[in-house]
């Protein structure tokens, strides 16, 4: 009996706390599988603009933000089905920053998330069909679509003044979308596209499907693919047998990885990925080397705002549920408003609170336009003699 | 200068890299055939033995490289290569002593030991992973080329390049010396005699006063030391990860039924033929026969089939063997 009133009378202390409550934001990544390497990176972002939140103790009334991890495994839909449906129903997260890759996104948006009507932001997942998505609002993403990259790409390979190049692309949702939306690009401005083809993942040699790329020929490789897995295969062969020399890396290919695997042996090849230039960048580079990590990781600014969105949504929406949260997304990534860089989420949280109207740039320069995705800046790198990367500039 | 071209893209693409895929399933095929045609039964858990063995290889490999020992432009791995065969030895006397004697006492039906060896692939399936992880590694150090595609250019002045891995120099170099010092064990030693003996006419062998626990134990153990020697070779040629041995499986057992089973010289040639199959029927012959017939300008690639398709060329191979010449090519023991 004294037991349960001490325990009552915990409750009623606890309820009492004026609407403060902890809010649990999910986090699903690819902890493993073929982009392992970059979801560390990755987490530290989200979690970077979660604690800066929570903080401040700003957001409704001084909650706090916990983040709650789950693998996605980038490759296995059913894997990243089951570890949403663990942070949404187990865990009853508010929101979630995730998937990584485009497959497995789209399985844990339409089985979990959209029947649970909990909000995913991507970091990373870039497959045009996510574009079109019924989402009932629920999923945006700091990333621009493919579509966008397949242009840019084709864009840079036009300049350098190669017109016939060769794809090979992973067998899966990003690959494929990648490929396809490059190819019309290409042709479109007059290129020739010798072939397109795919590569599985995980394979022990891929010299059979270099012999097929050589002999359709072409003056660069375009590797649409991931650099923990067969896109480096594929490079790796390549090079081995002297198929091609030049190679154009998109997102998924370019990291430090790709550096450490082939260093000087990829001099003169280029490649692009989404990235923003400029103060933003800057900061939250900054931000993250005091937190302790690298923050110029692909994608790992696309998570910290990815983050920061949804929190800075909530506070607007005076509230975290996902219903009610959503709708707020598109007016804090937009004009108009104060500009909000990285690391001043706590001045955000204050003019919300205050009434007042923000216009979230952070890392990435945030624009959200369509169904909610990402204008899309693109980092243009090529690699050098000495076998380094190099940024050559943005669009 | 055309006809130049086109045999050195056939021997860049095709040639090497068959003919060192051709090396390693010849030696894993040598180790099936064997055991087929000594204990008389399929050992299915050969694929895992390589892994195993490779992963004891790598380990040792990795303590080498840490000591800072190493071979020049060869492989640290060649040195490590006996410790991982004796590890591997040790564990197939073991699975052979705690599982296959109670079946061989009881002379139970070869099916049965069949299915033993699939539960004991299971299991070093799991020991492998449990020893090194899941995860690819690659291990080859050392030189890489023998021959790169650039130095090569500019010597010939050809257009096209040729590429000489050093693991792939290695792994034929290594096959040819392994399979004479097996042939000559089988035919001049006594050990080699009395397990050919005993292959022919276990009874008549048994007459004649040879030991067959002996026999046994020298098979595992030659077994052991071609399943490493063959999973060490094809995990420096390509790259190691277990999974990858699982499936080498198939293709190792089309080459043994191809060339006969328990015939060793058939294991060989089975190995090459199943090799050369696999990447002639998936290359894309369009460069080839663009040199060979300048006038011509076909559309596709004149691939036959995709490359997604290789492993389908083992299954056929073996159908049509097992349909038509159940012996195989070299008269080995019918299925």
């Amino acid at each position: 009996m004294k037991k349960l009133l001490l325990a009552t009378a915990a409750g009623a202390l606890i309820a009492g706390a004026a609407g403060a409550e902890d809010i649990k934001m999910g986090i699903s990544l690819g902890f493993t599988g073929p982009l392992e390497s970059m979801a560390p990176a990755m987490r530290d972002g989200a979690k970077l603009a979660m604690k800066e939140v929570s903080d401040s103790g700003l957001l409704l009334d001084g909650s706090t933000v916990t983040a709650v991890e789950g693998d996605s495994t980038c490759a296995d839909a059913a894997a990243a089905t089951a570890t949403v449906e663990r942070l949404i129903t187990a865990e009853g997260v508010k929101g979630i920053v995730g998937g990584m890759c485009s497959g497995e996104t789209i399985a844990s948006l339409e089985n979990v998330a959209k029947p649970n009507g909990v909000v995913m932001i991507s970091p990373s997942a870039t497959s045009p069909a996510l574009s079109t998505i019924e989402d009932n609002g629920l999923f945006f993403r700091t990333s621009p679509s493919d579509a966008r990259q397949g242009q840019v790409m084709a864009d840079i390979i036009m300049e350098k003044g190669i017109n016939s190049v060769a794809v090979s692309y992973t067998n899966n949702d990003y690959g494929k979308g990648l490929a396809d939306s490059f190819q019309a690009a290409f042709e479109e401005k007059g290129g020739t596209v010798t072939v397109n083809s795919a590569h599985d993942d995980g394979k022990a040699d891929y010299s059979a499907e270099v012999a097929a790329l050589a002999a359709a020929g072409g003056d660069a490789l375009v590797v649409a693919g991931y650099v923990d897995q067969g896109g480096s295969g594929i490079v790796r062969a390549a090079l081995d047998t002297g198929a091609f020399d030049t190679f154009v890396f998109p997102d998924g290919m370019v990291g430090t990885a790709l550096v450490e695997n082939f260093g000087t042996e990829i001099s003169g090849s280029f490649g692009q990925n989404p990235a923003a230039e400029g103060e933003g960048r800057d900061t939250y580079l900054k931000l993250a080397e005091e937190a302790g990590y690298d923050g110029s990781g692909a994608f790992s600014a696309e998570a910290y705002d990815g983050a920061a969105l949804m929190l800075l949504a909530m506070a607007a929406a005076g509230s975290s549920d996902p219903g009610t949260y959503k709708d707020k997304i598109m007016d804090v990534a937009n004009e108009p408003g104060e500009k909000i860089m990285p690391g001043e989420l706590a001045k955000a949280l204050e003019i919300i609170n205050g009434g007042g109207d923000v216009d979230y740039v952070g890392a990435t320069s945030v624009e959200l336009v369509g169904a909610g995705e990402s204008a899309g800046v693109y980092r243009e790198v090529s690699f050098n003699d000495a076998g380094e990367m190099e940024v050559v500039g943005y669009r | 200068m055309d006809i130049l071209n086109a045999l050195v893209a056939f021997l860049n693409f095709v040639f090497i890299p068959a003919a060192a895929y051709g090396a390693q399933l010849a030696l894993g095929a040598l180790g099936v055939t064997l055991i087929y045609g000594i204990l008389r039964f399929s050992n299915f858990a050969h694929g895992d033995t390589m892994a195993f063995g490779t992963a004891v290889t790598i380990l040792v490999t990795w303590a080498l490289q840490a000591a800072g020992i190493s071979l020049g432009p060869l492989p640290t791995a060649l040195l490590a290569l006996p410790l991982g065969i004796a590890g591997t030895a040790a564990l197939v006397l073991l699975t052979d002593r705690a599982v296959y004697r109670f079946y061989r006492v009881q002379k139970a039906a070869p099916i049965i030991l069949v299915m033993a060896s699939v539960g004991v692939m299971f299991l070093m399936n799991g020991l492998t992973r449990l020893l090194i992880g899941v995860d690819e590694q690659r291990f080859a150090d050392g030189a890489r080329f023998v021959i790169n595609v650039r130095d090569f250019r500019e010597m010939t002045g050809l257009q096209e390049g040729l590429a000489l891995k050093t693991t792939q120099a290695l792994t034929v170099i290594v096959a040819v010396i392994v399979v004479w010092a097996l042939f000559w064990f089988l035919n001049r030693t006594k050990s080699g005699k009395a397990m050919r003996a005993y292959s022919d006419n276990e009874d008549l062998a048994l007459l004649s006063g040879i030991d067959p626990e002996k026999v046994v134990r020298l098979t595992w153990i030659i077994a052991a030391g071609l399943a490493t020697i063959a999973g060490v070779l094809y995990g420096l040629d390509k790259a190691f990860k277990p999974f990858n041995y699982f499936q080498i499986l198939l293709p190792i057992f089309a080459a043994a039924i191809v060339g006969g089973l328990g015939n060793p010289l058939g294991a060989i040639a089975g190995g090459f033929v199943v090799a050369f199959s696999e990447v002639a029927i998936t290359y894309p012959w369009l460069k080839v026969a663009g040199y060979l017939f300048p006038g011509w300008e076909p559309g596709g690639l004149l691939q036959l089939l995709g490359t997604e398709y290789k492993f389908a060329v083992s299954f056929v191979i073996l159908i049509v063997v097992l349909l038509f010449k159940p012996t195989g090519l070299f008269r080995g023991k019918s299925v």
